[in-house]
């Protein structure tokens, strides 16, 4: 498939009638002065950056502070929608949960020939400290985000896996009460599910994911690299919201078996530490030692039931996107059911054929990189120059082992707010799964983020995308 | 509360604090300025220098002394880290970096002031904008304490926060009189005469005291009244009295939520102590200079025993 196909308008039926999911909202817009509507847009703006909803940019001037562009148009899912993505999600998290338990003890996922040892043997996600180790209530990955694309009515796909540390929740919140402040009528027109309970509930997943040494009511950290990190924004409110500490490298030290935070009263335990860094920064005394980043001894403490570490490190295994390719897979081995979300059709240049099949058709794929993130080193085929097709075969050619490959989807559309008016651009969502021992919890609505050039199929904040609300609707 | 927490919450508010004096300290330069041609009034901008504590940087800089010159480098020169904008932007980063231990209210008035101030100061100020600018450096303090004490748990984020104000407060108001004591003196034997009242004026003025003093003393201005006004006035919130006063309770109250006796707690309530039964002939019979020199020491060093006390730094 290419984009030669007319996009899905997630609005509007190619007649150009209204979906149902969307009448509600577009009564309200018909009625409403576009002049006034203009205004709004703008003040949007100034309400993120007022309230410093900001992502830093690494470049010249140490961390820029930058808006992500916010649409104030809703992108909405229908009841009966969302309760079938929500099964699948559910189903996949499930998956990768008790994939990445299998790896780190039996393998019989292996042994059955499911999935090829190098996949783990070569990936520098693939953690050995982890090996025969269960992490506390068996949570491995305690937040997860999954891509979504969709590309007809009944077309939905999973185009990736974030299983490590999932960005971007706090823009589902902030754009949420943006809409609620400035369209305060709009939401008794239209019955939207809340998501403005997820600290809450990011707060109780993380407690229940206590370790055995915990005594009395958890205590819950947030582990952040620092001002300057591109999503400290995020940390700082997730933080807040869920009245745990923000807690950096130079406040944490191992003190008698423990993790502990250096408090205006002493050193105090902390029970479960949601970490925003990566793993390789995480143990200087058993990753890169040269991190400042982390806690010297966190993973001995770790390992001897003395912290819950969220997500567990070595969870970066499952959301590899040579991996991503076996999570059809993957789902049937563990879950003993066929994918009620299917993958995006992949390609794994590692295989020659397919590597064949990939270069013959460069320019009408995606081709990313097999270990990237945030739309960098990434070919997308239909709009690249004649140099940079010539410029990425080589790369394919001297390592196929480090890409996929996938169709150019034409990403369903979902109008942004211009200056003329509704305008289609191309949306992917990313809901956020929340895992503890004894249940799966799925925000109704996510991240939608937003192509915000025509025609661009690109949404990545870092490329320029911008984001909107997502609303579930109530039955 | 996290020793790094506190620590960010205390400079916030010092920050705060000496960015504000010094906003005042140019107003009050500036109606001096206006009795002569304000630009070029070149003695009063020298003072300004000088109290601001920013002879050396200017005069690496800059070989004479003129509005223009003096208030662009205080207000927004780059390589100034004693500029207002340096300082606001200190206050600005320990605010993001503190941003879960205080209220949305005073995080959304430092971000709004910050971004007011970053705009305002883009470009050179002008003889038509400095007041405005100095307006808007006084406007953000009186808008982050106003969020702060509407909107902030009393708990010891809050006494962190005025601990920080109240340290910045005494040694700028000890500062601001040493340095005017020290320069418009002719001799030490003038100590206690009669002196140019107009310069007198310029210290309350800084300090935001002229009013206030005006109404207590029927407008009849000399420099032991005002002296006397500005050490220990308890009633005056910029005095050195006030700010020890106030400093002690909150110390005291941080020692009493941490269950422990603290040296900073003892030590603010011994300098308290000291201001409540202090005569304005025992300043001037040890010396003005001498004990201004003593009380920034002591305070100082309550500075250094708050930021020990509860492990500012590891």
């Amino acid at each position: 498939m290419t984009v030669d196909t007319e996009p899905f308008d997630e609005m509007r039926d190619p007649a150009g009638a209204v979906r149902s999911a969307y009448a509600g909202y577009a009564g309200w817009y018909d009625e409403q002065d576009q002049k006034w509507l203009q205004r709004k847009h703008q003040e949007a703006e100034g309400v993120f950056r007022r309230t410093g909803i900001t992502f830093n940019v690494y470049g010249e001037d140490a961390a820029e502070e930058r808006l992500i562009p916010f649409d104030m148009v809703p992108r909405i899912v229908s009841a009966a929608e969302w309760r079938k993505l929500s099964r699948g999600i559910e189903q996949r998290v499930r998956a990768l949960n008790a994939f990445i338990h299998d790896l780190y003890h039996r393998q019989e996922i292996i042994r059955a020939g499911r999935v090829p040892e190098r996949l783990f043997r070569d990936n520098e996600a693939w953690l050995s400290d982890m090996v025969g180790f269960t992490p506390p209530g068996g949570v491995y990955t305690h937040i997860v985000g999954i891509d979504l694309v969709r590309t007809g009515p009944n077309d939905f796909f999973v185009l990736e896996d974030n299983a490590r540390t999932p960005s971007g929740v706090s823009y589902m919140l902030e754009n949420r009460e943006t809409m609620m402040a400035m369209f305060p009528e709009l939401f008794t027109r239209v019955a939207v599910e809340a998501v403005s309970d997820y600290p809450m509930r990011l707060a109780r997943s993380l407690a229940a994911c206590a370790p055995d040494k915990t005594q009395g009511k958890p205590r819950v950290a947030v582990l952040t690299p620092g001002i300057y990190n591109s999503a400290y924004y995020e940390h700082a409110f997730l933080a807040d919201q869920m009245g745990a500490e923000l807690v950096e490298s130079a406040d944490l030290r191992v003190i008698g078996g423990r993790v502990a935070m250096r408090t205006t009263g002493g050193y105090e335990p902390i029970d479960v530490l949601y970490r925003r860094v990566d793993d390789e920064y995480l143990d200087p005394l058993s990753f890169n030692p040269d991190s400042m980043l982390g806690v010297p001894g966190i993973m001995d403490v770790y390992r001897s039931g003395g912290i819950t570490i969220a997500n567990a490190p070595g969870t970066g295994i499952a959301d590899d996107k040579a991996i991503y390719s076996f999570m059809p897979d993957i789902v049937e081995f563990y879950t003993g059911e066929k994918p009620l979300l299917p993958n995006v059709e992949t390609w794994r240049c590692a295989d020659p054929e397919s590597l064949k099949y990939v270069l013959d058709n460069l320019a009408d794929l995606v081709v990313k990189e097999v270990h990237g993130s945030g739309g960098y080193g990434m070919l997308v085929g239909p709009a690249a120059s004649r140099r940079e097709l010539a410029d990425f075969r080589r790369k394919l050619e001297a390592r196929p082992d480090n890409y996929i490959a996938q169709p150019t989807l034409a990403l369903s559309t979902c109008p942004v707010f211009g200056r003329k008016g509704l305008t289609p651009r191309h949306v992917d969502l990313r809901p956020y799964v929340l895992v503890s021992p004894d249940r799966v919890e799925i925000t109704p609505g996510g991240l939608t983020r937003v192509a915000l050039k025509k025609g661009s199929l690109v949404v990545n904040s870092s490329q320029g995308g911008g984001t909107k609300d997502t609303w579930v609707l109530k039955d | 509360m996290l020793g790094r927490t506190a620590n960010g919450l205390f400079w916030m508010f010092r920050y705060l604090e000496r960015a504000e004096n010094t906003a005042r300290l140019l107003d009050a330069g500036f109606r001096m300025a206006l009795t002569r041609d304000i630009v070029s009034a070149e003695e009063e901008w020298r003072s300004v220098i000088h109290a601001a504590g920013q002879n050396q940087a200017y005069r690496a800089k800059h070989g004479t002394f003129t509005g223009i010159q003096v208030w662009n480098h205080i207000l927004r020169d780059k390589d100034n880290q004693g500029s207002v904008l340096e300082m606001m932007r200190s206050v600005r980063t320990n605010a993001r970096m503190v941003r879960n231990a205080i209220s949305g209210e005073l995080w959304t008035a430092v971000n709004e002031s910050w971004m007011e101030l970053d705009k305002a100061l883009s470009r050179p100020v002008t003889q038509g904008t400095v007041g405005e600018v100095i307006a808007l450096v006084r406007r953000a303090g009186t808008l982050a304490h106003g969020a702060m004490v509407g909107s902030m748990l009393r708990d010891s984020g809050y006494h962190f926060a005025r601990a920080g104000t109240l340290v910045e407060r005494a040694d700028n108001t000890a500062r601001i009189l040493d340095m005017k004591y020290y320069l418009l003196l002719p001799s030490l034997s003038y100590v206690g005469t009669a002196m140019d009242t107009g310069q007198w004026d310029q210290i309350l003025r800084s300090i935001s005291g002229d009013r206030a003093y005006r109404w207590l003393n029927g407008g009849q201005s000399d420099p032991r009244g005002i002296v006397s006004f500005l050490v220990s006035d308890g009633r005056f919130p910029r005095s050195l009295a006030y700010s020890h006063t106030m400093l002690r309770d909150n110390l005291d109250a941080l020692a009493r939520i941490h269950g422990q006796d603290m040296e900073s707690s003892a030590l603010s309530g011994a300098s308290a102590k000291m201001l409540a039964e202090l005569t304005i002939e025992q300043i001037f019979d040890q010396g003005l200079h001498e004990f201004l020199t003593g009380f920034t020491r002591a305070n100082a060093e309550i500075a250094r025993a708050i930021a020990d006390d509860y492990r500012f730094l590891r």
